[in-house]
Parts: structure tokens; sequence; C-alpha cells
């Protein structure tokens, strides 16, 4: 947002003083931006009013022209951390000047559609924690209006305390005080609370008694808590968005008792770390990744590890991170954790409080049940997780901030959609299978009373809005409106919002499947969202998709199927702001697979198009996936149907047969794969990308046997990958015909296993594969581009999450003279497909 | 097996196949119908169509299927079987030893389920219309008074039995078929249930719902009931037995044991507190050996069925629209 573009626009000056409505627009409701505005005009000196209302904020305001030119100014500089100004309108307004400036009671009607994201706790709240003088010093439920729970909170609209699991706690005089002076920093912070007044926290160990009790050196639970940290303990603690399961991540003991407890064999375990310093002593943390981590959403950063941790630092223990160069760290997010991690050194592993694979806990005795074979003792407290939202995973590629995981923090904060959306409909968009978010197209705020109508409807309802605030402030009502509208500002953007929900997860899992439903129930209550278009994945057997259908159906909404890739496509389009109409673009979808058009599994895939048309022009070659769903948790599977789809198996023998990964393929059942293969058989076609790296991390022996985590052979190998990136890339083959473009990678395996042969590491080998096949997707993606006239490639699905690849991906194109779009906002993995299937619905016709 | 005007003798022929193996006094009355008294009880019936390839298989043929198949939905309502019908579709070129294989072994089996067969067709279709051997039967059976058993009459709270080992019979179509090659035959459960049902009935009268889970497997069947319930399912998978060889071949062929067809198995689901006086009749029959409580009916506004898995999550085990596709991204 340029203030600069305030002069621009204007169309009536007035020296004299006059009213002016002034309209704000974006995320300014439930954010302290009230008394923002009181304090920015008191402070100027300005009389006048200011109420929320169905389109965001409406302010009146008397003054000069110039006066109120910099009252705006001032308001888009000091805008509250956690708002956004998206727009300023402004006209004259008639009517008598009030004696003072004044916050006025929300006019009736739907005041606050929406509900903003959870916040880490802010420097000040921080500092009052810590300050034995202060009257919330120690106290885990600090928050203001800059900071503190939202989404985790609310039960439905409007976000009032009475709707959110702060309901039962009434405030005491001292905090009703702070709620209602528009000087401070907690008017109207609705989880505002002290110790007198708000929820507390206990500690509970496994014989049920408080551990507090029994050590007469613990200040309070959670010092008590933190010091079983100390010893050893695993701790189960409730949190913002759910519980965690913590340990000393220094400790090997303790690591190793949580892996076996949780029965999480070898996925990454995030860490808390008390603050950058810690973190910096261990791994390396640019500005763009200090930036994010002391962020208001605060998620997990993906960091390189130090090649040596600072000195006289505690060894990360090994089974923290099993074959990762990097951790997942993130810094404390609520008072609790700033007072856990008060005294530690070194980082805690903070891990979803779950059995694996199970959706975190998020109620007290549902984790007292469900981790009773896990933790040593609880960290309880009285405050309900309405909703649960996970931490964000984010990392920075290509010097930007990538989610790898959109959620706590993040979500529900809408994004705009770029230029050609705005006669979009009403769209509900439902999303994958594994990563599962929803999306929520709604008319944004400028929509929500003139979609269909024209300008001065909208005014009109400004108009009726402004009288009934002023009314309710027993101040005289001011009719009459001067004609123009006074842009002071513009994105540029329609003002369709989409709404997308935080990281719901996986779908087969039995309780997020049950979930699944009431969460869509939820957003759409939260969102007063009345679906005319349902958007879902083509897949026949997608839980998403098997809900869409149905739920088109109890509602009378359109249907509309989505195919995965040409989703992929669309959000990454409406994430780099691709206007509707702005033409097609070269995109390159690279994931584990989706359903194709053909019914053939997609998932190396190279399009042309944009939101209304796509075609498919090539592809990685296809080749059979023996055993289904076994092939992917059986990367050997993929080698070996990778080999011979590529070469034959014979010649590979006698010119290969000595190579280890050969030998040891031939003694598999080979003749039932071959009988599955030769039939598809239970051997479904793919393209799939993701397939890809597990047959060359197979073939290096990284989860050759198995994989224990999604994507886990991809990721080890691009562990191998960064200890070498300065060799050259293998050859892959260009089959195109007329008008396919593909991508063989035969040669490349001849070559790798000649490297093989000859003795070549195998972090060469693996840095040898990404160079070489980024390098190629680039020149398909280049030769397709320019038989189609196009200068833009858009990156998509969840292979671009490998930030070798992507950097390199990115760096081939542009060296080839075109614009890569990339995402920012949304996941690039299946987390963001929801984005693209509400823009493709959005845009779909019919009726 | 020949097919139109020269086939005369052949006709006469099959039919004294059919006399020799599948005669009783019924069928030899010789006319288009056979006629017979209704037992005193309610009647129940159902047909069934088979089509299978291989027709010869470790564990079975299609004549045994044929008899096998019907007699166990009628069994399924807790009726004792009297009747089959029989209708045959024979392509032209089907080794005449072959049909008399397959009519002998469905003569076995239907003595074996204590059934008669009292009428039966026979057609014989072009070359290349047919599949070697279509066999289409239709069973009648009689219900005592008293005995409601039904898909619809699970319960929250009532456990679910199995009684035996799944994936049998679609493995070992599978690999014969296929010609997988391993190293140990498995072999087709296809069996009768009648006797098994009746020792099931006299223990526990009050069972809520007997299935036998064929095609689709043990997962599309408890699908069924419980949308026919208007329940929820519950089942924990290290409590479902399946034999070693079948879930090693499943493993190395990528298929799930739930989703593959059995043909001597039933479900069982009856109220929780006689689930094991139930398995203790199931165990002393010798069909019903290796039965076992797989889990509960629970209630469930979302009617899934859902598994507690051997590592501990919990997974919906769902319907599937076709064959079992990848779904992971
Ligand atoms: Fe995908
Ligand atoms: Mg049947
Ligand atoms: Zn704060
Ligand atoms: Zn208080």
């Amino acid at each position: 947002m340029n203030p600069d573009q305030h002069a621009t626009g204007r169309l009536a000056l007035h020296d004299a003083t006059q009213g002016e409505l002034i309209r704000v627009r974006g995320l300014v409701q439930g954010v302290g931006f009230r008394p923002t505005v009181w304090r920015l005009a008191r402070e100027a000196e300005l009389v006048g009013d200011v109420c929320n209302d169905a389109e965001g904020v409406l302010i009146r305001l008397w003054g000069s022209s110039a006066e109120i030119d910099a009252f705006c100014q001032r308001l888009m500089l000091e805008c509250p951390p956690l708002g956004r100004i998206d727009g300023i309108e402004r006209r004259l307004c008639a009517g008598a000047a009030p004696a003072a400036f004044t916050i006025v009671a929300s006019a009736g009607g739907p005041v606050t559609t929406g509900v903003v994201p959870d916040a880490a706790t802010c420097a000040a709240c921080a500092a009052e924690i810590h300050d034995p003088a202060d009257r919330r010093f120690r106290y885990p439920f600090t928050n203001c209006t800059h900071c503190g729970p939202r989404l985790s909170i609310v039960r439905s609209i409007p976000y009032d305390r009475a709707n959110t699991s702060m309901a039962p706690f009434a405030m005491c005089p001292a905090c009703a005080a702070e709620y209602r002076d528009p000087a401070d920093r907690r008017f109207h912070a609705q989880p505002n609370a002290c110790p007198e007044c708000g929820p507390r926290v206990w500690l509970v160990g496994p014989d049920g008694a408080d551990p507090t009790a029994a050590d007469p050196q613990a200040l309070d639970a959670v010092d008590a808590a933190s010091r079983l940290l100390a010893r050893g303990a695993i701790v189960a603690i409730k949190g913002i968005g759910g519980f965690h399961l913590a340990c000393d991540a220094t400790n090997a003991a303790a690591v190793a008792a949580l892996r076996a407890r949780k029965r999480r064999a070898a996925k990454p375990f995030a860490l808390m770390a008390r603050d950058l310093d810690v973190v910096r002593a261990i791994c390396r943390v640019g500005p763009a990744e200090a930036e994010l981590l002391r962020s208001a959403v605060a998620p997990i950063v993906l960091l390189d590890r130090l090649d040596a941790p600072a000195p006289g630092t505690a060894a990360i223990a090994e089974a923290v991170a099993p074959a990762q160069s990097g951790l997942g760290v993130m810094l404390p997010y609520s008072p609790l954790h700033h007072l856990l991690l008060q005294d530690w050194e070194r980082p805690l592993v903070m891990t979803s409080g779950n059995l694996s694979d199970e959706p975190q806990c998020i109620d007290n005795d549902d984790a007292l049940q469900r981790l009773a074979g896990i933790a040593d003792a609880w960290l309880l407290n009285d405050r309900a997780i309405v909703n649960r939202v996970d931490d964000s995973v984010a990392r920075v590629m290509g010097g930007q901030r990538r989610w790898l995981r959109r959620a706590r923090g993040a979500a529900p904060a809408p994004l705009a959609l770029p230029e050609g959306f705005a006669q979009a409909p009403r769209v509900l968009a439902l999303g994958g299978e594994l990563k599962n978010t929803v999306c929520l197209l709604s008319p944004g705020a400028s929509q929500g009373t003139a979609q269909g109508g024209d300008q001065e409807a909208a005014q009109g309802a400004d108009q009726g809005g402004c009288q009934e605030a002023a009314q309710g402030a027993g101040q005289e009502a001011s009719p009459g409106v001067s004609q123009g509208t006074n842009q002071v500002t513009s994105q540029g953007t329609s003002q369709v919002q989409a709404t997308l929900s935080q990281h719901l997860g996986d779908l087969e899992e039995a309780r997020t499947a049950r979930e699944f439903e009431q969460t869509v129930a939820l957003y759409r209550q939260l969102f007063e969202h009345e679906p005319a278009v349902i958007a879902v994945d083509q897949h026949p057997d997608y839980r998403s998709s098997v809900l869409g259908r149905r739920l088109a159906e109890d509602l009378g909404a359109r249907l509309v199927e989505v195919q995965h890739h040409a989703a992929h496509l669309a959000s990454v389009l409406a994430d780099a702001g691709w206007a509707a109409d702005a033409g097609p673009v070269v995109g390159l979808m690279l994931d584990g697979l989706g359903y194709g058009r053909d019914g053939t599994l997609w998932g190396g895939e190279l399009l042309v198009g944009a939101y209304r048309h796509w075609s498919r022009i090539g592809h990685l070659q296809p080749f059979r996936l023996p055993g289904g769903e076994r092939a992917i948790r059986e990367p050997w599977r993929c080698l070996y149907a990778q080999l011979v789809a590529g070469l034959d198996w014979p010649d590979v023998r006698r010119r290969w047969g000595d190579v280890e990964v050969i030998a040891a393929l031939t003694a598999k059942p080979l003749a039932q794969l071959d009988a599955l293969i030769a039939k598809g058989l239970n051997a479904p076609l793919t393209t799939s990308a993701g397939r890809l790296f597990d047959a060359v991390a197979a073939a290096l022996g990284i989860c050759r046997e198995g994989i224990a985590y999604e994507a886990q052979a991809a990721i080890e190998l691009e562990t191998l990958a960064r200890q070498a990136l300065d060799e050259a890339g293998y050859p892959f083959a260009f089959a195109d015909d007329e008008e396919t473009w593909q991508l063989d990678p035969a040669p490349m395996w001849a070559a790798l296993l000649d490297d093989l042969a000859a003795g070549l590491s195998a972090e060469r080998i693996a840095a040898r594969f990404h160079l070489g096949l980024a390098e190629a997707l680039a020149e398909l993606a280049a030769r397709a581009a320019q038989a189609h006239g196009i200068e833009t490639v858009a990156l998509s699905g969840g292979v671009f999450q490998n930030r070798t690849l992507f950097e390199a991906v990115t760096a081939a194109l542009r060296r080839r003279g075109l614009r890569v779009l990339s995402h920012t906002q949304v996941p690039a993995n299946d987390g963001g497909l929801a984005l693209g299937q509400a823009a493709i619905a959005a845009l779909a016709g019919g009726s | 097996m020949s097919h139109g005007s020269g086939g005369r003798a052949m006709a006469q022929l099959i039919d004294e196949l059919f006399y020799r193996y599948l005669g009783n006094p019924l069928l030899e009355q010789g006319n288009d119908q056979a006629l017979f008294q209704p037992p005193p009880g309610r009647l129940v019936t159902s047909t069934d169509g088979h089509v299978i390839s291989p027709l010869f298989f470790p564990g079975g043929d299609i004549g045994s299927l044929a008899v096998h198949g019907t007699v166990n939905d009628v069994v399924m309502s807790g009726a004792r079987p009297l009747y089959l019908t029989a209708s045959f579709i024979l392509e032209e070129g089907l080794p005449l030893a072959d049909l008399d294989r397959i009519v002998a072994s469905m003569g076995a089996a239907a003595r074996a389920a204590g059934v008669q067969v009292v009428a039966g067709d026979t057609k014989v279709v072009e070359r290349g219309k047919g599949d070697g051997c279509f066999i289409a039967t239709t069973g009648i059976g009689v219900l005592p008074d008293g005995i409601e058993i039904a898909g619809e009459r699970a319960r929250p709270g009532d456990a679910i039995l199995v009684s035996g080992s799944i994936g049998d019979h679609g493995v070992a179509i599978l690999s014969k078929r296929e010609n997988l090659g391993f190293e140990t035959e498995i072999a087709s459960d296809s069996q009768a249930l009648n006797d098994l049902v009746a020792a099931m009935i006299d223990a526990v009268p009050g069972i809520h719902c007997l299935r036998d889970p064929t095609r689709g497997g043990l997962a599309t069947t408890l699908n069924e009931l419980a949308l026919q319930s208007q329940v929820g399912m519950l089942i924990r998978e290290p409590a479902i037995p399946v034999r070693a060889e079948v879930n090693g071949a499943c493993e190395l062929l990528g298929l799930d044991p739930l989703y593959v067809a059995n043909e001597g198995k039933l479900i069982a689901i009856c109220p929780g507190d006689q689930a094991e006086n139930l398995l203790a009749a199931m165990r002393a029959h010798p069909k019903g050996q290796d039965a076992a409580i797989i889990g509960e009916v629970v209630e469930d506004p979302h009617h899934f069925v859902q598994m507690e898995t051997t590592f501990g999550g919990s997974r919906i085990v769902d319907w599937l629209a076709g064959e079992q596709l990848p779904r992971i991204c």
C-alpha cells in the first residue's frame, strides 16, 4: 500500500472545516482499529466518531481537507499490527460537528463477518508477564488487542467474548475497565484476562496428582513443568490451537522415548527456542527467517543447521530430525510458552500432541486419555480450544517466505483475489485428500450490499449505517452526501475475498474425516457463507469430493469438479495475482499424484492455460506403479518400475549387475511385479514427479524398503543433494511429438547407474539428479512457452517445496528470459489446492 | 460343446449329466417346473449369477461356487436352504470333460449343503460370446418363526464377528488367473455356511445381522450394514484374521485384504453381551474355528466404518467408487 497514492484520486477540496465520511476496508475489525482511530483523532484534535459496520470501519471526521489528509496518512502508517488496510474512501458529509471524538457502539446487523488469526504474544504483553510488579506477572493467558487467541477460541460470530471459550470467565473490575477504555491496549480485547478473573493452568502427573506440590522450588505449575522437562520428562502442554508434547531437545534419551511412545519413527520433530540467540546457536538464520520467526504468525521455520553448533551449545539429539540437514524451529508464541522457556538456553522439542498420524488433542480429558502412554505429565488449563489449529510451517526459498503449512497465525486471514473476479459467485471449494484445506469465496466488504447493484446503492447503505451509528451515539443524524467518491487509495484488486481455512489434515484419518464436515459448517457460519457453487477434486474417492457432491445436492449449489493439476495451476495464478483475463501461462505442476482427465494418475504435468481454459501439453514419461498405493510406500517398487519403463531389464542386469541396488532388486519378487505391470493389474499408469524422486532415492539406498512419512524419500534425497550443489546435471530425453512435450528419464537412469558403478558419492548423484531434472524441466517449459508465444511460467505442486529443485528451476527459467510465478501466500502442495479450485469454479460458467 | 442344429445329441448328453450328478425326485418329475409343498415357516429366496475366471481354482470351481453363493445368500437370513434351480449358459467349445467336472462338483456341493437342485436350464452360445460357462442359481429356504436377522438391525453396542480368515477367495482367484506363481498355493474358502449358521442360531437366537462379505470384501459389506442400520462401526485391525500367505500376497500385490472377496465367510452382528457365546459356538464348528470378534457397532451420524490400525492410528475404511486408486498426493 502506497500512501503517496493519496494525493492522486481526490475530487473534492475544502479548506474550511467540513464533515467527511471515511470508509476503511480491509482487516479492520477485532484488531484494535477503532481505538487507533480514536487516538489519532484526539491527537489531531479532530471531532467525529467511528464505528464498525458490515463493510469494515466507518469514520466521520470534521476538519479541513489538509487535516483529514494528514489523519488518513497516519492511519495508514499506524494501522494496528494485526490489521490491514485495503482501501480508504472519502466523501463529504453534511451535518453539525459533534463536541468530541467518540467510539460508537456497532450498528446493528451483521457487524463482524470473519475472524482473524491467532497472534503471537506482543512485546508489551511479554514484558508484563516478566515484570514482578505487574498484575499479570507470570500470568500465562495475558493478551491484548495486538495479540492472543482468536480463531482457536471462537464458536460463532460476531466475534464477541460471549461467543468464544472466554465466555465462562467474567472480567474482574480491573480487566473490565481496560476493556472499556479506548486509550487502553486492551480496549475490546475479547480474551482479556488476568490472574484474578481469567483461565488458570495446572499440572497433572501420571497418578492424577499435581507434581507442583511435590516440588517446593517450583514457582507455579508452569515452572514445575519446566523443571520436569529439565529432568528429562515428556510433558503434554495445552497451547493455543492444540496440545504439544515437549521434551528437552538435547536429551537423547527423552527424545528417543518420545519417538517410541508416539510411534513416530522418523518424521522430524519441531523445536521451540526461547529467543533468536538460542536459535542462532544451532541454525543459520537470515534476515527473512528472523523476521518470520518473530512475526505474529510465529510459524515453525525450516532452517539450515550450522555445520558446527556455537561453542558451549548442547548438541540437538540426533533423533530429533534424522537424516535431515535442517531443523524446524519456532519461537514462543503464547505467554505460557514464554514462561515455560524462560530459563531454557537450549530448545525444547514441541511436537504435536497425538499418536502418529492422528490430529493433535485439543481437549483436557481427551489429552489425558489419548496421551496416557506418551506423556509423563500434563500442563492443562481451563480455557477450551474450540478450533484445532496446527502450527504453521514456513521456509524461505528464493529469498521469500513460502508456506509449507498455513495454519495458526495465518488462517483465516483473507486473501485478495486478482482482478476479474468481481462477479464471482459464493464458492465453497473443498480441497484435496491430504493436507486438506477448504476455501470460501465471498463478496468482499464493498460487495457486501452492492453486489449486482450500482455504486449508488452501496453509498445509500453507507449512509444508513452512519445514521444509525450517529443516532446510537445520541447525535444528530446527518443526511445528505456529496456525489463524488473520494478514492484515497486503491489496490487495483477486486473486493472478492478468498478465505482459506487452516490446515485440516489428512481426510483418510478417521478423526480428521469426522471433523471435516463440522469444520466446513463452522467456516460457513463464521463467514456467513451460503455457497452457490461447490468445487471439488475429480478424484472419485477423495472424502472431500464425496462430501462436496452431497453438500451440493443438499444446498442446491452448482457442483464444479476441478482437475487436480488445473487447480494447482489456478492456485499459483491466484496467489501471484494473475488477473482472470491476463491470458494463458505455461504451468509446470509437479506433485505426488492427482486424478487425471484420462483416469490415469498425473503428477508431472506441463499445462498451458489459466483459470477458464487449460490443456495438458506435456508430462513426464508415464510408468506403472506396481501395487498402487503400496508403491508409494515402498520406493523400491517405483525404482524397478522406472527402470523397466525406460531401460531393458536384462540389459540393466548385464551392464550394472554388480551395482548393489541392481543386485538388491534382483532378489525381489520381480516376476509378480512384472505380471502386475504387464497386465496393468493394480498398477495404475502415472506421470508422477514425486515417484521419480522416490525411485532415485531408492537407487541410492534412501528409504528403499519403505517410507515412514509422506515425501520422506524426496526430503532425504534433497538433504543429500544440498551437500554437493556444484555438480553438472544428468541428461533427460525430450520425447516430443507434434503436440506433446514429454520428458523421458531413461538417459538419466543410465548415467546414474554408471555413476553408482563408478562409486560416485550419493551426495553428488543426488545433486546431479536435482540439477539435471531442473534444467530439463525448464527447457521443456521454455520450448512449450515459445511454441505458444508465452513468456510466463507458473510453478506449483508439492514437489516445488523442494528448495533445491525450486531454486534451480526458477534460475533456469529466468536464464531463458521467462517470468516465473510461484507461491508466496498459500502452500504449493495440496494445502493450496482449494484456492485454485475456488478460482476456477468462480469463473466456470453454467447455471 | 457345439452349438446349433448339430447340438441335439449334445443336449441329451448334458441332460444325462445333470440327472447323474444332480438327480433327485423333484428334478426327475421331468416337467418344466418342480412342484413341492412349502414347509411351515416363511419362505426365503435369493438369486445369483456366477461368472468366474478361471472356471477351476484351488479350493473349488464354478459349479461348487454356484451352489455356495446362493445357499449362503439364503442362509444369511437365518433360513434353512431347501432347493436350488440352475441356469447354465455354456460357450461353444467348452470341453465336455470340464462340464462333467463342474456338474459333478455342483452335485457334491448341493448334497453337502443339504439342498436339492430341482429345476434347470441350459443354453449354448456361440464361441466368443461366453466365458466358458456361466451359472445362475436361485435358492429357496425356510425361515422358522421368531428369527429376525436383517441388515438394518445392527445397534450401537453390538459386537461384530467374522467367521474366519478373510481374503482367501479373491487372492486364490487372482493368483490363479494372472498366473502370479506364488510359492504357496492359496485356496479359495468357497463353502456353504448353512450348518455353521444353524449352530450359531442355536446358541444365540437373537443375532441381529448376518452377511457374507463377497464382492468388495469385508470393508464394503460393513459399510453396507452401517448404512442400512444407520450406525457406525469400529473395527480393530489386529483382531481381523488374515492368513499369513494371503497377507503376504496382498502386500506384494498392493491389495488391501479388507476389500478382497470371500465365498465361505460370514459377518455376524449380535448384542454385545452375547458376543462371547456366539464366538464360542462359532469356534466349536469346523467352519468357524478361526472366528473372531473384530469390533463393535457405534453411534455415528456419518455411518463411518473406522479401523484402529496396528500402528495405533485410526483410519476410515471407505466405500470405494471403483478399483482401489491411490489417493496420496
Ligand atoms: Fe497435488
Ligand atoms: Mg450374492
Ligand atoms: Zn499483547
Ligand atoms: Zn481480571
